[in-house]
C-alpha cells in the first residue's frame, strides 16, 4: 500500500487523496507527505494510523517529514502509532480546547471512559459538547457492535479557531458496510450499502421494522441529520464506496430526508479498497443549532420514514 | 409504583446500550411483567442517546404491546431526553 499525505485533505475536497491511495501490496505500507506544507482532516490522520496499526512496524516506511507543518502529525501521535521513529522534536503543550491526539478504543466500557473523560477537555459549551459526544458515541458504538474491526476504533479530531470547526475522524478496519448490511439486505455495491445504512430503520441486524432490541438501525441517520442541520460536511467511505454529504446552502430551509440520495451530496464507487469504514464529519460551532431542535427535525422525519416503510409490501413474482 | 433511578448506572450522558440492556432486562422487564408500573428516574442524566433509549424500552413495546407506554413513566427529563424518548416511543408504535 502506498499512502500520500497532501498539502491539503479536507473533507471538501478528499477526494484526489482517497484516489490516490494505492491499495496493492496490502503487506506493506508506503507513506510519502508533501515536502512543503501538510494540512490535512483527521480522518485522514486517523486512516494512516489504523493502516500502520494493521501491519508489523518494519512493514512500514515513512519518508523523512519536511514540511514545515510536519510537528502537527508528530502531536496528533501518528508516529507513535506507526512506531516510527520521526526524529521530530516538540515540546507537548496542552492540548485541552484544542485537539483530541489520536486514540484506539477498543471495546464498549473503554468507550464510556473516553467520553466521560476525554470529550469536556475539548472545553465546550454544553450545546455544542451535546452533538459532538453524541455523535463520537454513536459512531464508535456501532463499531463494536457491526466492524468486527481487529484493531478496534481509531479517532482523532480538531478544533479549527478560524473557522470555530470541529473535525472529526473515526476509522476502523473491520468488515466494511456492505458485509454488514448484505446479511439481509440486497446491496449489489458499497455505495448501495451506504445508501441503506444511513436510511432509517436499515440495520444489518434483523429486516424487522423498528430493529431488534438493540439496533434501530438509526444511527448514521441521526448524524446525517446532525451535520444536514448545521449544514457540514460528512463523509462515509468504505470498500469502494464513498458518500459525502456536501453543505447545503445557508439561505435554504432545513429539509432531513431519509433517502441519502435525496440530499445535497456526492458520491463514488470506484474508489481504492478500503478494508472497514472512515467516517469524518466537520461542526461548525458558529451555526450549531440547538440540540433540542435539531431533534424535532429528527423525530419529524423518523417516524414519517418508519410509517412509509411500512406501507412497502412484497410483490407477486411472475416469470 | 417502582422508580429506577438511572443516573449510577448511565452517569450523565446515558450512551452505553449495554447498560440501556441490562437496566431493561433486570429491572424493568420483571416489573412490568406483572402489570405493575414503572418509574425511569433520569435525574442528573443531561442527555441519552437514540441507541441508548431505543436499548432501553423499544422492547418492551414490541413484547408487551404499545399499551405498555402506559405503565412507565419518566421523570425528570430534560427537553432533549423528552424529545430521544418520544421519537423512539413514536418509531416503534409506527412500526409494530
Amino acid at each position: 500500500m502506498k499512502i500520500h499525505i497532501p498539502n491539503s485533505a479536507f473533507l471538501g475536497n478528499i477526494d484526489p487523496f482517497l484516489r490516490n491511495f494505492d491499495t496493492s501490496n496490502p503487506e506493506m505500507l508506503e507513506i510519502t507527505a508533501n515536502k512543503q506544507w501538510i494540512s490535512i482532516h483527521p480522518m485522514v490522520i486517523a486512516m494512516i494510523a489504523a493502516l500502520g496499526l494493521s501491519l508489523e512496524f518494519e512493514k512500514i516506511k515513512c519518508e523523512t517529514m519536511e514540511a514545515r507543518s510536519k510537528h502537527y502529525l508528530k502531536r496528533m501521535g501518528l508516529f507513535d502509532f506507526l512506531k516510527i521513529d520521526s526524529g521530530i522534536e516538540i515540546i507537548e503543550h496542552e492540548s485541552a480546547g484544542r485537539f483530541i491526539p489520536l486514540q484506539q478504543i477498543t471495546n464498549s466500557e473503554k468507550l464510556t471512559e473516553f467520553i466521560t473523560d476525554v470529550v469536556p477537555l475539548l472545553h465546550l459549551e454544553p450545546k455544542h459538547a451535546e452533538p459532538i459526544r453524541y455523535i463520537l458515541s454513536e459512531l464508535m458504538r456501532n463499531v463494536f457492535e457491526h466492524a468486527e474491526s481487529k484493531i478496534g476504533v481509531i479517532m482523532c479530531a480538531q478544533y479549527y479557531k478560524k473557522s470555530n470547526t470541529i473535525r472529526i475522524g473515526i476509522v476502523d478496519r473491520g468488515v466494511g458496510i456492505q458485509k454488514t448490511i448484505s446479511a439481509l439486505h440486497k446491496a449489489k455495491t458499497d455505495l448501495e450499502a451506504i445508501k441503506l445504512a444511513l436510511t432509517p430503520g436499515i440495520t444489518g441486524t434483523t429486516k424487522r421494522i423498528g430493529g431488534t432490541d438493540y439496533n434501530a438501525g438509526a444511527g448514521l441517520f441521526f448524524i446525517k441529520s446532525i451535520a444536514t442541520v448545521n449544514k457540514d460536511f460528512f463523509v462515509i467511505y468504505s470498500g469502494k464506496g464513498m458518500y459525502k454529504l456536501l453543505k447545503a446552502s445557508s439561505e435554504k430551509g432545513i429539509r432531513l430526508h431519509s433517502d441519502p440520495f435525496k440530499d445535497k451530496y456526492s458520491s463514488g464507487e470506484n474508489f481504492p479498497y478500503w478494508q472497514g469504514t472512515t467516517v469524518g464529519i466537520d461542526i461548525n460551532l458558529d451555526s450549531t443549532e440547538e440540540f433540542s431542535l435539531l431533534l424535532n427535525h429528527i423525530r419529524q422525519t423518523y417516524s414519517k420514514a418508519v410509517k412509509e416503510q411500512r406501507k412497502v409490501y412484497y410483490k407477486a413474482k411472475f416469470i | 409504583m417502582k422508580i429506577i433511578k438511572l443516573l449510577s448506572k448511565t452517569g450523565t450522558f446515558a450512551e452505553n446500550k449495554d447498560v440501556a440492556r441490562e437496566i431493561r432486562i433486570e429491572n424493568i422487564t420483571p416489573i412490568l411483567e406483572k402489570n405493575e408500573e414503572i418509574t425511569l428516574d433520569f435525574e442528573g442524566v443531561d442527555s441519552a442517546t437514540q441507541s441508548f433509549i431505543h436499548a432501553l424500552i423499544s422492547e418492551l413495546i414490541r413484547s408487551f404491546g404499545n399499551e405498555i407506554v402506559e405503565n412507565i413513566y419518566f421523570k425528570n427529563c430534560n427537553k432533549n431526553v423528552q424529545n430521544i424518548i418520544n421519537i423512539v416511543v413514536e418509531y416503534m408504535q409506527a412500526a409494530t
